[in-house]
């Protein structure tokens, strides 16, 4: 089975943003990076299915980003990948759809029958990329899978929505976008980081299209101003309910 | 002067929410730009023109309604190719879909077939010169960017509970379409809904909204949350992330930036601290109440009103103050 895993590289999360000074981006200095959590599962999927399949095929890792990115190229190595691609791109555009056309490029003549993302990449949260991918490969697309089973040429997944879930049915080659739950990803072992240093890493230019969509504007949002503390029991209950009817006036 | 293509999205053969805060969206999209008209595309099972009404309650100049068994179920690609269809014809200016599990299902598959710029999750947005001009959360929550769409037809998504449906009644007038493909033909099938909290109202629909963290120590505990939202009457119970990875509570359940966006009238937040990630899923609430022992929890930060105490203690008498107020009524 052959698997393609598009991973994007983020800033951790856990850390105070500031806006840079042009005032559309957050503000780089200090920041670190890794890979996209959703993506971290696409990976593991991708693995798990590959060992299910007597560890038969490869599982190839696509980033769009800077050269940095092979940083978390090499991670997905480390995990178990077989190789890399990193599409070269100084920044990533806001437009998803042209992120999607340079994947498209590199995975069109792959071979792949099976191409993973995560569900969203939680820096741009754009949550579009895998499905347009999809769309311009004319791949059979699901997305938010939570389960997957595979067996032959067809797949079952479920796929998670607002309080319900989908179960679906699909064609190999397909594109599958994966949400949290499905997997607990691995952690790379000694042996593995030493390996993923040997293991091919292909390097070339994104092309990327035209841009539709673009930041203009960045900013932090206004805090909330804290509130009162009511008491430190049941006993501040009825002042409580009385505040909600009076003056939040939500009851 | 740009007409506007609203998305209606349905579920079990229900018109949703969320495709009344689209129509509304779409309203306001259609007055900015200069007046245009808004149609809303309704696809289900034979019979769902029935419920084109709501659509015309909240601003749709006309219904554009799709029956077929094959769009009984979620139905992406035939449902993409026909709004696909509908786009390229040179009528709209723009497509709005919710910002829901469908809509971002959706939305990707439309803009790429058309080559159209996406815009997602909007909580607000203007327009500019002709060009949608929108407030989108970005890095985790922590940020908002505002983008700037450009190109015709240009394609967007709303937030859920960010556009509250406003009334717009205009007289009903529907048209029946058909699918662009065979919708049977499809290769991605939906064999099965799976209907979570079947009978309860969901968290994007219900005004009020209890939800419980690890302070409750175990799954049984959150009786004291659903006891709650029942004195209530009208309320949906969330949880956050600790607690649905421990399965205390369903996946779905989850509120926070990897889970649900909630934005109810009064969000309850009981024993939970307040991570950044849950911050980013419930902070536009519009009155938060944080019940919680640890008077240095992070969720204080936000809440309007807080009590510092055990939530076994404050909970039961919450519930019954509660049902007195409403006995009152």
């Amino acid at each position: 089975m052959k698997i393609a895993v598009c991973i994007k590289r983020v800033p951790v999360m856990e850390t105070k943003f500031a806006i840079a000074a042009d005032g559309t981006r957050v503000d780089e200095a200090g920041l670190k990076y890794d890979v996209n959590d959703f993506d971290l599962w696409a990976i593991e999927a991708g693995l798990q299915l590959k060992e299910k399949n007597g560890n038969a095929g490869e599982v190839v890792a696509i980033c769009l980003g800077p050269d940095a990115a092979q940083e978390q190229i090499r991670k997905a190595l480390a995990m178990g990948a077989d190789r890399g691609v990193l599409l070269q791109a100084a920044t990533v555009p806001a437009d998803g759809l042209s992120v999607a056309r340079a994947l498209a490029a590199e995975l069109k003549e792959g071979g792949y029958d099976l191409v993973l993302f995560g569900r969203i990449a939680i820096d741009s949260m754009n949550q579009m990329t895998g499905p347009m991918v999809a769309e311009l490969l004319d791949l059979p697309c699901v997305t938010n899978v939570c389960k997957l089973e595979i067996s032959g040429g067809t797949g079952r997944a479920e796929r998670q929505l607002e309080g319900a879930s989908e179960v679906v049915e699909f064609p190999l080659p397909a594109l599958l976008t994966i949400d949290d739950g499905l997997n607990k990803e691995r952690l790379p072992s000694l042996k593995g980081i030493m390996a993923a240093k040997k293991k091919p890493l292909d390097v070339k230019p994104a092309q990327l299209g035209d841009i539709k969509v673009s930041v203009t504007k960045m900013a932090l949002p206004p805090e909330r101003a804290a509130g009162r503390i009511l008491g430190d029991s049941a006993a501040a209950v009825p002042e409580l309910v009385r505040l909600l009817q009076t003056e939040a006036k939500v009851l | 002067m740009a007409n506007v293509l609203v998305f209606a999205e349905v579920r079990a053969g229900d018109v949703r929410k969320v495709a009344l805060e689209a129509v509304t969206a779409g309203r306001q999209l259609a007055e900015l730009s200069g007046g245009g008209s808004v149609h809303a595309v309704l696809a289900g099972d034979a019979g769902i023109g029935g419920k084109a009404g709501a659509l015309a309650e909240y601003g749709a100049d006309s219904v554009l309604v799709l029956e077929h068994a094959g769009f009984a179920q979620y139905n992406p690609e035939a449902l993409a190719a026909t709004l696909a269809q509908r786009l390229s014809g040179g009528t709209y200016g723009f497509a709005v879909f919710s910002a829901t599990a469908q809509g971002r299902d959706l939305s990707p598959r439309v803009a790429a077939k058309l080559g159209s710029g996406l815009a997602p999750d909007l909580t607000s947005f203007t327009v500019e010169g002709g060009n949608v001009v929108g407030q989108h959360f970005n890095m985790n929550g922590k940020t908002i960017a505002t983008l700037t769409l450009t190109g015709s037809p240009a394609v967007l998504s709303v937030r859920p509970s960010a556009f509250q449906p406003a009334a717009n009644a205009r007289p009903l007038a529907t048209e029946a379409i058909s699918s662009a493909t065979d919708p049977s033909a499809s290769r991605v099938k939906v064999v099965e809904l799976k209907q979570g909290n079947t009978g309860k109202i969901d968290l994007n629909d219900a005004p009020i909204i209890v939800a419980g963290g690890r302070g409750l120590k175990a799954a049984e505990n959150f009786k004291l949350c659903d006891d709650l939202a029942d004195a209530f009457g009208n309320a949906a119970v969330g949880a956050t992330r600790a607690v649905t990875d421990e399965g205390w509570r369903p996946h779905s359940d989850q509120i926070g930036q990897t889970g649900r966006n909630v934005s109810p009238n009064l969000y309850i937040a009981v024993g939970i601290s307040g991570a950044i990630q849950h911050l980013a899923g419930m902070r536009t609430s519009k009155t938060i109440v944080a019940i919680n022992k640890d008077k240095d929890a992070p969720i204080f930060k936000v809440a309007d009103y807080g009590i510092v105490g055990d939530v076994f203690d404050v909970m039961p008498a919450f519930t019954d103050e509660v049902k007195k107020v409403r006995a009152q009524g």
